[in-house]
């Protein structure tokens, strides 16, 4: 395809071209630094598989997919986002500037995710090392069987909030529906308003620390014991 | 089963095994986890014949004749599909229950023949990927250690749905065998039980996979085959929802499965026999006009090139193999008898591969017993056992007149037993009726 050069950044065009293309062009070693995708207009699988610092910004909303397993780029979305954006995620950084479907950052193992608007269910869902902060409210089963991370939300969360949480760590501002299995509020020591203080900087919320929960596992469900079938 | 005493009857219900279980569960309040698949007697390939040529058919000279046993897989979507010089593959087993040796053993004897070996839930070690010349990686729901650049470094990718041993269920490594590098693939704390979700976390359906398999073609550069397992259930449906999705090969894996871990009565109470599930699978792909175009493989209790060619002439275009191939490796061998007996068990019986000490150096993650496998010597076993497997099968070939192994057809085959051929829709021997046919 050929990109239309601005003074800005080169701009790729969905309208005129397919996902291929510009996926292709995205991830060529001849790559321009600094793109911006047009007219995407929900489409599927967007922007996935980067593996360069690179700065995407994409006009408009996404389909499902969008910057999944993203390594060192960065990536922004200026309009929605739809299933697993940003899933499996390595490094770099996505912004959502709009809402963020379900099973937003599944499975990812690093980098930062920041939704500005709010994330459906399962926000995080089985995190293993992401960071993942959502300006608005979060739904059911967020951080389900998170491994390792962080999650924060300047909202509220639904019901089941980690549930079967490993090592994640969760922080909310709001209300919480309910926690699930094994997911318990804990104290906020120095150290987890410092932590907290530099992810909110890091996506470039204003709040304070102080008045937000933590949330994590108890680890009564690490190892199977028939005393603790109830439970699931 | 003979008794001390010939005046004592043993229950048919309550025989010796259920009562040593149910004692078993009195015990301990957890239901028994373990691995090497259904105990129970299915209907197999043992119960299909193959009618070799005499009049009506001609054959070809089992020495002389060539009988050829290569098989491409994937080559609908993928810019480089696999080219095996087998149809028999090794099938997924992870690193966490299996050893570093193990890995790289199977690697050996895979690569030894021509064949592929497959990941597994935990992630790609590098013993694995440098001793396999073709080496399928696993896209599991857990996804423990799934990094783009691994996806890039496999010859295929295998996006696990089910399995035979546990349809609808997820895994489940106990924290005994989660070692400091074990843990670290799998992002998770030291001896914590790790549990592999049995659902994916960012699709719910048919229509998803279809844009998860896009991306996972967007990110290997429409490269890889993409492979879908499935656990035979439901099969004919799941073949039909596999391919609508997209899939280069299915993957049917029937309940003969083995395991590494996973609970007994899941083991023998769900799926359906490996024989039963490869008709429905032919079935969906010749609906669909895809038949040889989309692949099949099958896997779930294949031992012998008898199995493989039987799986074969029912439509499979290749088949997998996990507990046999382990056996190769020198599972259950007698040599490790006084400490299968040590452990409460016998070689031939072991199956508690849950464990972590296993003295076979195979199922386990014990450095002491990892030893105890030469991943050479097991490759080397392997691959004898592999070779062994193609040419019985090739020799069932050449006396069914086909000089390639694909070229087996149901038309060679009939059923010893009705249940036999009602689910592996041959017919009876001696007769033409197939039970239920229309």
């Amino acid at each position: 395809m050929a990109p239309v050069a601005t003074t800005e950044a080169t701009v790729l065009d969905l309208a005129t071209s397919s996902t291929r293309a510009v996926n292709e062009r995205l991830t060529s070693p001849e790559a321009p630094k600094t793109v911006t995708v047009t007219g995407p207009q929900g489409a599927h699988a967007l922007a996935c598989g980067l593996d360069s610092d690179i700065d995407v910004t994409i006009e408009g909303h996404v389909g499902y997919y969008c910057a999944g397993m993203n390594q060192h780029a960065t990536v922004t979305v200026t309009g929605n986002a739809g299933v697993g954006v940003a899933e499996n995620m390595m490094s770099g950084t996505v912004r959502i500037k709009g809402d963020a479907s379900q099973s937003a950052g599944a499975t990812a193992h690093g980098g930062l995710l920041v939704i500005d608007g709010n994330a459906a269910a399962r926000c995080g869902i089985s995190m293993k090392g992401v960071d993942i902060v959502v300006g608005g409210n979060i739904g059911h089963m967020s951080a389900f069987m998170g491994q390792a991370g962080r999650l924060v939300v300047l909202g509220d969360a639904g019901e089941a909030l980690g549930d079967s949480l490993y090592e994640a760590r969760i922080y909310v501002r709001g209300t919480v529906a309910s926690l699930g299995a094994d997911c318990i509020k804990k104290e906020m020591r120095e150290e987890h308003l410092t932590e907290l203080r530099e992810l909110l900087d890091a996506a470039g919320f204003d709040a304070d620390p102080s008045e937000f929960t933590r949330y994590g596992s108890a680890r009564q469900l690490y190892n199977f014991h028939v005393d603790n079938a109830s439970a699931y | 089963m003979n008794t001390p005493n010939p005046a004592l009857r043993e229950s048919a219900t309550f025989d010796r095994g259920v009562i040593s279980e149910i004692q078993r569960a009195a015990e301990t309040g957890i239901y028994d986890i373990r691995g090497w698949g259904a105990k129970r007697k299915l209907p197999h390939f043992d119960d299909l014949l193959f009618l070799g040529a005499s009049m009506s058919r001609y054959p070809l000279e089992g020495y002389r004749e060539k009988c050829d046993t290569d098989v491409v897989l994937g080559d609908r979507n993928a810019k480089f599909p696999l080219h095996l010089d087998i149809p028999i593959t090794i099938a997924g087993m992870s690193f966490g229950a299996l050893s570093g040796q193990a890995k790289e053993a199977l690697g050996r004897g895979a690569s030894e023949v021509g064949t592929s070996t497959t990941t597994g839930d935990g992630g790609m070690t590098p013993e694995e990927r440098g001793q396999s010349k073709n080496l399928v990686y696993q896209y599991l729901p857990s996804r423990y250690g799934m990094n783009p650049d691994d996806l890039r470094k496999a010859d295929a990718i295998e996006i696990v749905l089910g399995q035979g041993a546990k349809p609808g269920g997820g895994g489940m490594l106990l924290g005994q065998k989660i070692t400091e590098r074990v843990a670290g693939m799998r992002t998770l704390p030291m001896g914590v039980d790790q549990r592999s979700a049995c659902r994916h976390p960012d699709w719910t359906g048919p229509d998803d996979l279809a844009i998860k398999i896009i991306e996972l073609r967007e990110i290997t550069n429409w490269e890889k085959p993409i492979y879908i397992k499935v656990g035979a259930t439901r099969t004919y449906y799941d073949v039909k929802l596999a391919v609508k999705a997209g899939a280069d090969v299915v993957v049917v894996d029937g309940m003969q499965g083995g395991t590494a871990a996973t609970q007994d009565v899941f083991i023998e109470h769900v799926g359906i026999p490996t024989l039963a599930a490869i008709p429905q699978a032919v079935q969906a792909l010749q609906e669909l006009g895809v038949h040889r175009k989309v692949q099949l493989i099958v896997s779930g209790g294949i031992r012998s090139g008898a199995d493989v060619a039987k799986a074969m002439a029912l439509g499979a275009d290749a088949v997998a193999i996990g507990t046999a191939a382990l056996i190769a490796l020198g599972d259950n061998s007698p040599r490790y008898a006084k400490h299968y007996e040590e452990l409460g068990s016998a070689a031939g019986f072991y199956d508690d591969f849950q464990a972590g000490q296993d003295p076979a150096g195979i199922t386990t993650q014990d450095p002491e017993l990892s030893k105890n496998l030469d991943p050479v010597e097991g490759g080397r076993r392997l691959a004898n056992y592999l070779r062994v497997l193609t040419m019985e099968a090739q020799t069932l070939a050449r006396a069914c007149g086909k000089s390639h192994l694909r070229n087996l057809e149901p038309e060679d085959l009939v059923a010893l037993t009705v249940e036999a051929s009602a689910m592996a829709r041959v017919p009876l021997a001696g007769t033409t009726w197939i039970p239920g046919a229309l």
